[in-house]
């Protein structure tokens, strides 16, 4: 007879096991604490220097050693804000068509090629950005405003190609795929009694739509909104390389400008001293905005979702599309 | 009924605007491919994947390097990620309700929408800082970084997908909790999870901020990990700002490369989950 071997704890190594998986668990935790405290170590000459004057103030001057974000601040709220009011509607009308008006067959290789578009590495939408839209921009819709609409500040030209309202369209079809593939999400997880229910008392698809699926996803459907413009917020390479990177506070939405992430790209090779603990700043800012953004966007996608797990179907991967680019 | 016509007509017209902003948006997938194979196609050959690149105005320089550096760095990245995503993963799994599962999900999911840039400026701060020195170490790490917590989520994904009723006859079988897990659970996720981690190297492999503040970039052939190392999306972004039409031209097709590596990887990995929902 064969002996039996019977596992022990110790012997197997079997107390340091969940130690080891739990750390696992609590180094993504240290992770996050560990980013904010490394930043703002490497910010703290910058703050100490400047302290909340550096949100205020439009001087960056290298030579006088002088910092300033205000314009990178506005720049990065405007070119955000712009692609967020574009890709909103286009998104969520994506996502109603994937969610409630795609025939069936339709329905998975679109959601997929629409995932595809949020893999496609940031530098290429820059890349495409610079060589074809700048150009395009330039010559088509630029000038046409430029011309048309000149008289009002923010169309002022003359249109360069590289401007903020590029850098804003080209961040719109980067944040598209984020909201279009978690909205769908959580219309998805509506339960289907629902849309049943408002069927049956006689309204149209689209009633049911409104009345029912928008609705009950408001709050996951914000939540994708909000992951966006986090994502539009911290966006560098694509935005760096079509917005033309001007140190001054955007006027004419035709004219170049900077984010705050396009000015730590660009400056970053020759900085040093103050001027690379500023820049660090101006990173430490990012973080804390898209902290703070992607707090309340996630508890609001997972909020939905919990309530409605049980309408979750199995095996489907999570999580994607909502990956942060550069 | 009138009314019933004209509700008919609210309802359609929203509906057609749906639909069309879901063509837009496919259309515009559609047309940066376009762009990209119609610019890049001509540029690739043997030689530009594996030469050296040149000086500006030299013909005959290639991408050779800056595949190599990224190859290195991501698989770097994947090596440190991956054992520790997948513990957090089996943590997760195995206290899904404690109060560290909760936030080590909540911080995962936080940390996927870190703008990469911070990622990459932490690990320059912490390390480039430090040492005086770019190397294809740090820009491993910082993949790193942006590969944990995509790797945790979906690995927890995976291994709630083993039956409770596998390791409740594991345990009765009288193995151990690391016996269940590593002899049972984990292979029996081990697909599900390698798609996982597929995802994450297509994303790592594209990460342009993160590896410029801590790798850099080189003209050399990568030789130990402690040096600037060229990077495929690197080197698409210096040549695609430089104002030289050769290098213009290069960016494209490098461009091409990296599209067509990381959709490779994207679509793999969805024709994996096709077939294994379809088997059930």
């Amino acid at each position: 007879m064969e002996q039996i071997k019977i596992a022990s704890p110790k012997r197997n190594g079997e107390g340091i096991f969940p130690f080891l998986t739990a750390a696992a668990a609590v180094s993504m935790l240290l992770l996050v604490g560990a980013i904010f405290l490394v930043v703002l170590w490497g910010a703290w000459p910058a703050l100490r220097a400047f302290g909340p004057a550096f949100l205020f103030s439009a001087v960056w001057n290298p030579v006088i050693d002088v910092y300033g974000a205000a314009p990178a601040i506005l720049g990065t709220v405007i070119t955000s804000l712009l692609a967020l009011a574009l890709a909103g509607p286009l998104g969520v009308g994506t996502a109603i068509f994937l969610s409630e008006l795609a025939p069936h067959w339709l329905k998975k290789p679109v959601s997929f090629l629409v995932e595809l578009l949020a893999a496609v590495p940031s530098v290429v939408y820059g890349v495409w950005g610079i060589f074809v839209l700048v150009p395009w921009m330039r010559t088509g819709p630029g000038l046409f405003l430029e011309s048309r609409l000149g008289f009002l500040p923010f169309f002022q030209g003359p249109s360069i190609g590289v401007s903020v309202l590029t850098a804003g369209l080209v961040l719109t079809i980067m944040i598209l795929p984020t909201i279009a593939a978690i909205s769908r999400e959580v219309m998805r997880a509506v339960p289907q009694d629902l849309r049943e229910g408002l069927f049956a008392l006689g309204a149209t698809r689209w009633e049911m739509i409104t009345r029912v699926v928008l609705p009950v996803s408001r709050t996951g459907i914000t939540g994708a909104l909000l992951l966006a413009l986090g994502r539009a917020i911290g966006e560098a390479m694509a935005v760096t390389m079509v917005i033309g990177n001007a140190n001054v506070i955007p006027v004419s939405l035709l004219a170049p400008a900077q984010t705050a992430a396009s000015q730590v790209v660009n400056e970053f090779p020759e900085a040093f001293g103050l001027h690379l603990s500023s820049l660090l700043l101006l990173g430490l800012l990012l973080f804390m905005i898209t902290l703070l953004i992607n707090l309340v966007a996630v508890w609001l996608v997972y909020r939905t979702d919990q309530w409605s797990s049980g309408a979750r179907q199995p095996g489907k991967l999570k999580g994607k599309g909502v990956a942060g680019h550069a | 009924m009138p009314d019933t016509k004209w509700r008919l007509v609210k309802s359609f017209v929203p509906e057609a605007v749906c639909r069309l902003a879901a063509l837009l948006v496919i259309s515009v997938l559609f047309l940066i491919l376009y762009y990209i194979f119609q610019r890049g196609a001509g540029v690739i050959s043997p030689a530009f994947l594996t030469a050296l690149p040149t000086p500006v105005g030299v013909p005959g320089g290639g991408i050779g390097n800056a595949l190599l550096g990224s190859l290195v760095m991501v698989a770097l990245g994947a090596l440190l990620a991956v054992p520790c995503g997948v513990a957090a993963a089996v943590y997760l799994d195995q206290n899904p309700k404690s109060r560290l599962a909760a936030a080590c999900r909540f911080a995962s999911r936080v940390l996927t929408g870190v703008p990469s840039l911070i990622v990459g400026l932490f690990v320059f701060t912490l390390l480039v800082l430090r040492t005086g020195q770019y190397s294809a170490l740090a820009g491993g790490i910082a993949l790193a970084v942006m590969m944990m917590p995509v790797i945790t989520l979906s690995a927890e994904e995976m291994l709630r997908l083993v039956p409770n009723s596998w390791r409740e006859a594991s345990l009765a079988l009288g193995a151990s909790k690391k016996q269940t897990v590593l002899r049972l659970v984990l292979p029996a996720a081990a697909a599900g999870i390698a798609v996982g981690v597929m995802l994450a190297v297509a994303l790592a492999a594209g990460q342009t901020a993160p590896v410029l503040l801590t790798a850099l970039t080189s003209i050399f052939w990568p030789e130990n990990l402690l040096q600037p190392t060229a990077s495929l999306p690197v080197l698409i972004y210096t040549y695609a700002i430089s104002p030289f039409a050769d290098w213009q031209q290069q960016a494209w097709g490098a461009a091409l490369v990296l599209v067509v590596m990381v959709l490779m990887l994207n679509i793999a990995a969805q024709l994996f989950i096709a077939v294994k929902n379809r088997r059930g």
